[in-house]
């Protein structure tokens, strides 16, 4: 047991010289992730601040006015053109001035008045359907709170329903929100995997591969020697991106280290796993490169990162179960933003054991019978 | 007429420095003149590091000397390199084929690449296919292709089109002593019959007494110049074969010669020992003879290095051990009975059997692709037999618990260390893995770099060390634990001359002290510093025995084969025309 342990030291101290010793990978370890959770942080987002707006107000009235008044000062509106007529809606959307028109027509008061209710005709730019969408839904909220103000000041009549959303766990509803904290999973696993999946392939084109196994080392001895830098180095990367979420961009933490931790180790080994796997599969680097580029963007996709899940087909729905960043996803947003304990995430972290128990003692396996 | 067009390349005063990362200069060439002459083979013989390849890429116009002029057929090579590029064909020591591409394609791409016209492929391809018999091959990946056979590939692809003038760097190393008589025999015939003018570099001396001059370089200087015979005229009166009274094998002989002062270079050979000595006098041994002899290329380059490095290289290699004096030398150590391996239809390994004792040094011998590094890697565990039974230390070492893979150490053909990391780190990596710790791990990688002379480099990184100094990392690596058997894989391919020796003096001590050693080599004047020897071709076991014995199934009416080259090209031969009788019998 002692001398077992002594070779994984060993071993586990060789490769993180290999890794560590030159100062140009070092800096390859820590500075894509920076980046990427900044580029992330202020690029990938799906709220919108000043949307651009034409107005084509026709009816000029007392209510018109006062629903223009609310648009601009919502804050998420920003008009950029009056309009004089409807022509010029076409060219306005066109030429991209403005992301949607908003007409109010000539009859808009009088139909208010006289409780036929009025219209906002709001035309959008289709060509992004994403941007368009969000844009008329903020249009929405604003007719919304139109409706309300101008019963409470004419006492009209109140209307039978009202919906009043509350966002939890992320009260402004802000993409970033969401987004970084997924980033601790799945940002670390891009380089977690890279790393694990070359390791292996790397020896055996070298050639150096051989030379371990004849060494008294057991495999499972390799496999846990190579598995622990990778796993060490993706919890540093998924601790810089917490402490960027943590600290600059300000997004409270609600749940306990020690769970987010114990979940994350879990993810890292593994999406480690699954490296190592590869790794003992392939033939050479170039190989292993290849897999592993081939997995990512999947994996990236199934995840309910960017999509959610329950949208997928059900077909699809099944692949994510295979995962390892669909649970990590769910746990690290889970434990930040609701404070989830661990109790509550057991469903997140067996499959992730499972993932684990599975690839790991194939790399075992293929270490000394894939024929190279 | 002038006298510069006697030669077809002539370099005056070349010097020829390389900046290293840091402070150091590394000077290549120092003030080197030289000339070859046309329609004739030079040769550049000398140790690693000479400057051999430098020269070469000097004269194929990829780099411009620091100083000096360099003429090449007729063109300033400072001045024209384009203009001499398009004359001359340079095949460099690592050729660039496409592995994944077949001999055809590569041939085409080369064709392609100098721009050959059909029509001159229609006649150039027979003939290269004529020379190198790659005829029956042109659909094979060049990457499936046997050692020898990439060269052959290699040389044709350089060939597509007619040069004036062909640079050859070493193009013999790793290639089997069958595959580089074929490839000199085309080499040569190219001189003969179409007076094309060749340099090549080489470390093989036999291949230099083929050429018309040779130019002996040594650490960037030339030491000497001449024709073979001038050169060899130098050692004449030195060179002796000397044989022990009492029947002391010529291993054990050469080991105790080669640490004598007055002894210049000692080698077993055919049974004897040939010795170089420094004064035309035999020496007075008691129970050793010493019988004149002939002088070859070798020894002249043995005595001229002496004079310039003025200490016996290998004296110094022998290694610090502790004597293991209870081993009992009659144990078998290595049991191999009827082993078999498939790769598919195509079999590697066939039916072999074989025992080494301890303390023994086993020599595995074999062209290209006969099987011995299959052999190799079964024995190590690396690779599962496909029938037959092996035993290493008393275990398969491949479903043997771990610690039986404590009594072996391995070298691998290429080397296989981490490149990435630092000598010292490798050692203590290894030294870890085997279970050495605390002083015990400092005390024998001490006795690692004190043995390996690798102390001034300890904090270098493995992969930009030179050749020589990772083979020796390799094999200290492979020694630390001091292991009972030790597999090393072609250990001295790409070896000079020097490191030869200092290698087989490394493994002479080892076997003295009780260590097994089982070795493949193309070198087969070394299979004479083995205790027994097998020959392997297409993996069948042709011959096994003492060299003696082996020499004499070889030879002709009785009287065994002369070198063990000759022996082994016999006894190959004589297994391909068996194997060709069977086939056409069945």
């Amino acid at each position: 047991m002692n001398a077992t342990l002594h070779r994984i030291a060993i071993l586990i101290r060789k490769e993180l010289i290999a890794i560590l010793k030159d100062p140009r990978s070092r800096l390859v370890l820590i500075m894509p992730v920076v980046l990427q959770s900044l580029l992330f942080g202020y690029a990938a987002t799906f709220d919108l601040n000043e949307v651009p707006y034409a107005l084509l107000d026709t009816d000029r009235s007392n209510a018109s006015t006062q629903f223009v008044t609310l648009l601009d000062g919502s804050g998420v509106f920003d008009r950029v053109a009056n309009l004089s007529s409807a022509q010029q809606i076409g060219e306005t959307i066109g030429k991209k001035r403005a992301l949607i028109v908003i007409h109010l027509p000539a009859d808009f008061e009088r139909n208010i008045v006289s409780g036929r209710g009025g219209v906002v005709q709001v035309i959008a730019d289709g060509r992004n359907s994403n941007t368009g969408n969000v844009a008329a839904s903020y249009v929405t909220a604003a007719v919304d709170r139109f409706n309300s103000q101008w019963n409470e000041l004419r006492g009209g009549p109140t209307p039978a329903l009202r919906i009043e959303t509350r966002a939890w766990y992320n009260p402004n509803l802000e993409t970033r929100w969401a987004m970084i904290p997924s980033l601790i999973g799945a940002l670390s696993m891009l380089q977690v995997l890279m790393l694990s999946a070359l390791s292996v392939a790397r020896e055996r084109e070298q050639g150096t591969f051989d030379q371990l196994l004849v060494t008294p080392l057991r495999p499972t001895e390799i496999m846990v020697g190579k598995a622990v830098p990778p796993i060490l180095i993706g919890l540093v990367q998924s601790s810089i991106i917490f402490l960027i979420a943590r600290f600059w961009f300000g997004i409270p933490f609600q749940g306990s280290l020690f769970t987010l931790y114990s979940g994350l180790l879990l993810f890292t080994t593994a999406a480690v796993g699954i490296g190592l796997a590869l790794s003992a599969f392939s033939k050479t680097m170039q190989q292993a490169m290849l897999y592993t580029f081939v997995l990512l963007m999947p994996m990236m996709l199934l995840s309910g990162l960017t999509s959610a899940i329950s949208n997928m087909p059900s077909a699809m729905q099944y692949l994510t179960y295979a995962n390892p960043l669909r649970y990590a996803i769910d746990l690290v947003r889970r434990v930040y933003l609701e404070g989830a304990s661990f109790g509550y995430l057991l469903h997140d972290m067996w499959p992730l054991v499972i993932i684990a128990l599975v690839t790991l003692p194939a790399a075992v396996w293929l270490f000394r019978h894939r024929l190279v | 007429m002038n006298a510069a067009d006697d030669f077809i390349v002539r370099g005056d005063n070349l010097t020829k420095r390389f900046e290293r990362q840091k402070l150091d200069t590394i000077t290549a060439l120092d003030r080197v003149s030289f000339g070859a002459r046309p329609g004739a083979l030079t040769a550049l013989v000398g140790p690693d590091g000479a400057g051999k390849t430098t020269l070469l890429r000097l004269a194929a116009g990829l780099m411009r000397a620091d100083e000096g002029s360099l003429t090449v057929l007729g063109l300033d090579a400072a001045k024209q390199p384009q203009a001499i590029q398009d004359r001359i064909s340079y095949m460099p020591q690592r050729f660039g084929l496409y592995e994944d591409l077949s001999v055809q394609e590569n041939l085409d791409l080369y064709a392609d690449l100098h721009g050959v016209t059909p029509e001159q492929r229609a006649e150039r391809y027979p003939r290269l296919m004529e020379m190198t018999a790659l005829a029956p091959f042109l659909d094979r990946l060049a990457g499936k292709l046997s050692g020898g056979m990439k060269q052959k590939l290699g040389l044709a692809c350089t060939l597509v089109r007619s040069p004036e003038l062909l640079l050859l760097d070493e193009p013999t190393v790793g290639v089997d002593p069958l595959s580089r008589r074929e490839l000199w025999d085309i080499v040569s015939g190219l001189v003969e019959n179409e007076g094309l003018s060749v340099i090549v570099s080489t470390s093989y001396m036999d291949e230099a007494e083929r050429c018309a001059h040779v130019v002996v370089l040594h650490e960037g200087h030339v030491l000497a110049s001449g024709t073979p015979q001038e050169l060899m005229s130098r050692a004449s009166g030195h060179s002796f074969l000397a044989m022990s009274q009492r029947g002391t094998p010529a291993r054990k002989l050469q080991a105790d010669l080669i640490d004598r002062p007055d002894v210049i270079d000692a080698v077993p050979h055919g049974g004897q020992v040939r010795v170089v000595l420094g004064d035309r006098e035999p020496l007075s041994l008691q129970d050793v003879t010493f019988e004149p002899t002939s002088p070859i290329l070798e020894d002249s380059l043995m005595m001229l290095l002496r004079h310039k490095t003025d200490e016996q290289p290998a004296a110094n290699a022998a290694l610090e051990l502790t004597r293991k004096d209870s081993l009992d030398h009659s144990e078998v150590v290595i049991e191999v009975h009827d082993l078999v391996r498939k790769f598919g239809d195509f079999t590697a390994v066939n039916r072999t059997s074989f025992e080494v004792k301890r303390g023994e040094v086993f020599g595995l011998l074999g062209p290209n692709g006969a099987g011995k590094t299959t052999t190799f890697r079964m024995l190590c565990g690396l690779l599962p037999a496909t029938s037959g039974t092996l035993k290493v230390a008393g275990a398969d070492l491949r479903r043997a618990r771990a610690e039986a893979r404590q009594n072996i150490g391995y070298v691998a053909q290429k080397f296989s260390l981490y490149g990435d990391i630092s000598v010292l780190e490798n050692l203590q990596f290894f030294a870890g893995a085997y279970g050495l710790r605390n002083s015990r791990a400092a005390q024998r990688i001490e006795w690692a770099l004190d043995n390996f002379e690798l102390k001034q480099r300890a904090s270098s990184t493995a992969g930009s060390l030179p050749g020589g100094f990772q083979r020796r990392l390799a094999m200290a690596a492979a020694l630390l634990h001091e292991p009972a058997i030790v597999f090393l894989d072609e250990p001295t391919s790409g070896a000079d001359p020097l490191a030869r020796r200092e290698f087989w003096r490394r493994i002479g001590s080892l076997a003295d002290h009780g260590t097994t050693i089982v070795v493949t080599t193309h070198f087969m004047e070394e299979a004479e510093y083995c205790d027994r020897i097998m020959i392997q071709d297409a993996g069948t076991m042709l011959a096994i025995g003492t060299p003696e014995e082996v020499r004499r199934q070889a030879g002709s009416g009785g009287e065994p084969a002369h070198s063990m080259e000759d022996a082994f090209i016999g006894i190959v031969e004589q297994g391909r025309e068996r194997a060709q009788r069977q086939e056409h019998a069945a």
